[in-house]
């Protein structure tokens, strides 16, 4: 069997005047995850229907788990999870409800649908709510629910587009957690998404999509090294001691780089960045400041933001271009 | 969240059939399907208007409305010739939530998640169609009980009276599919009860549910005789009240017959297409 879990080639989807996929490649390896990272409108939505047997492209080949997306859907569908990018759950319908549905629609007869129902309600902490309406949950608990049917089949692939969008930070971790656990169990996760941080933090590898094409596949630490890496950025309480700051960030500059107060339009003055190789530099930087006494009132690592991504992976670098045409794919 | 783990699926066996083969999981899936319907409509009763509250406005208003002025003022004998023609008027209106229904799954979502599973295309439209037996069956016991408080006689028997309850009910399934298909081709749920409207208001009042056919101009008489209502109520009106059924009722189930034809296969095709 090939070591390949989705493997697409040459995808084309076109919407009216839109180009929403213009020859999109794609590969994941199994028991791995991969995010696919780019702008509102980029085609990242286009590309998980289409792998997950909702819309059929233009042109290309798909196949999902060694089958042909385009021949054998029916065999395709027994065998992915999807979580869209808005929550499907049916508002009308209790939490046990919508799981034991799908149960019964993935063919459990149904005292295991029923069961494997309250087992993913107890996991995702929705046991409580789990004779509720769905139109009661909070955005989050919806989120979860919705992703708890996508696994109500065990599935080997699981699509999420978007899963953490409008999540917040702690609720997003809890996403990140589920994500893990389905790898470490042996699923294979296509993620799409828009933060860098989130690709960051969970992707094996990291497809970045702009205009319907693919611009870069690399991991995550290739890919930062194409766009600059972590930035270190420190601010002390007190303005005159930049100077000194830029001496103790100098220390751990990456190479080739130098600290250097922040100049960047709408930044606050008062505060310096250095690009560094990994967080390693805490460990230098921290000690070094309060043996100095500069007392420091934010001190942080920062990713390149995905416009910074886009900045360097494109010549034209305006991932907000498109942002209108997402509301069709 | 809790660490409880929750394994991958060991695959054993083949996961590519369906259990019991594949009309059995179209039924299966169906009936799921339709549940989830009925769940919906039970959380929302208001939802239930159109064939509970609605239709016997119409009974009470059109009877005494309409009662003394067409029926040379006898109201009772006009409540024995409406009630079955208004029968299948409001059938025929109580299949426009069925499409706006639909149209508003699709819109939220909910259908990508069901197109994602291993389920048959149809099921979710076979499903939905089936779940509206319900509020057809709630329609018909809802009319016959009001129209009885209010005078209406059966004049024939049981059976007749089950009959024509049934065909009204299997009507409406048939025309049903033409709201599928209107659910599926226009973009918002409002705009599924526009088009719907544009169709069951003159097939509703272009027929011979309110006056005897013979009273009217030629042109209209024509449209009357070709309107698949005016069968329907004729089969009906002679199941309760009395008179010949047979003719009537052959040109009944025909016409469900070539609804059923043309639509289904229309109403599904628009669904693939869609999304």
């Amino acid at each position: 069997m090939s070591d390949l879990v989705v493997r697409a080639e040459g995808l084309r989807k076109r919407f009216g005047k839109t180009q929403a996929l213009d020859g999109v490649d794609l590969a994941m390896r199994r028991g791995t995850v991969l995010g696919v990272l780019g702008p509102n409108g980029a085609g990242k939505t286009t590309a998980v229907r289409v792998l997950a047997t909702l819309l059929r492209p233009d042109e290309g080949y798909a196949e999902v788990a060694g089958i042909d997306v385009l021949k054998e859907p029916a065999r395709v569908r027994r065998r992915i999870g999807l979580t869209g990018q808005y929550a499907s759950v049916d508002e009308d319908l209790t939490g046990t409800q919508n799981l034991v549905l799908i149960g019964q629609l993935l063919d459990l007869p149904t005292r295991d649908a029923r069961k494997r129902a309250a087992e993913l309600l107890e996991w995702f902490d929705l046991a409580e709510a789990a004779g509720r309406p769905a139109k009661t949950y909070s955005g989050g608990m919806r989120r979860r629910l919705d992703l708890a049917a996508s696994l109500v089949g065990h599935p080997e692939v699981i699509f999420l587009d978007e899963p953490t969008t409008g999540l917040d930070p702690a609720k997003r971790e809890d996403m990140w957690g589920v994500v893990r656990n389905q790898v470490a169990q042996g699923a294979s996760v296509l993620l799409t998404t828009q933060y860098l941080e989130e690709a960051d933090a969970l992707a094996d590898e990291i497809v970045v999509v702009n205009h319907g094409r693919v611009i870069a596949h690399d991991d995550p630490d290739g890919l930062k090294r194409r766009v600059g890496g972590l930035t270190l950025r420190v601010r002390p309480a007190d303005a005159a001691r930049v100077p000194e700051v830029i001496r103790v960030l100098d220390a751990v500059a990456a190479p080739g780089t130098n600290a250097s107060s922040d100049t960047a339009a709408g930044a606050r003055p008062g505060a310096v960045s250095v690009p560094v190789k990994d967080d390693l530099a805490l460990d230098v930087v921290v000690p070094a400041l309060r043996r100095a006494g500069v007392e420091v009132v934010d001190l942080g690592l920062h990713l390149p933001s995905l416009d910074e991504v886009f900045h360097s992976l494109t010549d034209d670098g305006d991932p907000t271009a498109s942002a209108k045409e997402d509301e069709l794919v | 969240m809790t660490t409880l783990d929750v394994p991958v699926r060991n695959i054993t066996g083949d996961i590519d059939k369906p259990r019991g083969g594949a009309l059995a999981a179209l039924v299966r899936h169906s009936v799921a399907l339709a549940r989830r319907s009925l769940i919906k409509t039970i959380r929302t009763p208001e939802a239930l208007i159109d064939v509970t509250l609605q239709p016997v406005i119409f009974l009470a208003l059109f009877t005494y409305l309409f009662g003394g002025a067409i029926a040379g003022g006898d109201r009772s004998a006009y409540l024995q010739f409406l009630l079955p023609g208004l029968l299948a008027q409001s059938l025929s209106m109580g299949s426009i939530a069925l499409g706006q229904n639909l149209n508003a799954d699709i819109e939220k979502g909910v259908f990508d998640r069901f197109r994602s599973l291993p389920v048959a295309r149809s099921a979710p439209l076979v499903g939905a169609v089936a779940a509206d037996v319900v509020r057809y069956i709630t329609l018909t016991v809802v009319m016959l009980g009001f129209g009885m408080l209010m005078g209406f006689r059966v004049q024939t028997g049981f059976l007749p009276t089950i009959a024509a309850l049934g065909l009204a009910i299997a009507f409406g399934l048939s025309f049903g599919w033409i709201s599928v298909w209107v659910g599926m081709m226009v973009r918002t749920s409002g705009a599924v009860q526009g088009v719907m409207f544009l169709l069951v208001f003159p097939l509703g009042f272009g027929s011979n549910v309110f006056v005897a056919t013979d009273t009217l101009p030629g042109w209209l008489q024509a449209f009357v005789h070709v309107n698949p209502i005016t069968p329907l109520v004729a089969t009906i009106r002679g199941l309760l009240i009395g008179g010949p059924v047979a003719n009537h009722l052959l040109l009944t189930l025909a016409w469900m017959a070539g609804l059923l034809i043309v639509f289904v296969p229309l109403a599904l095709r628009a669904y693939n297409r869609r999304a």
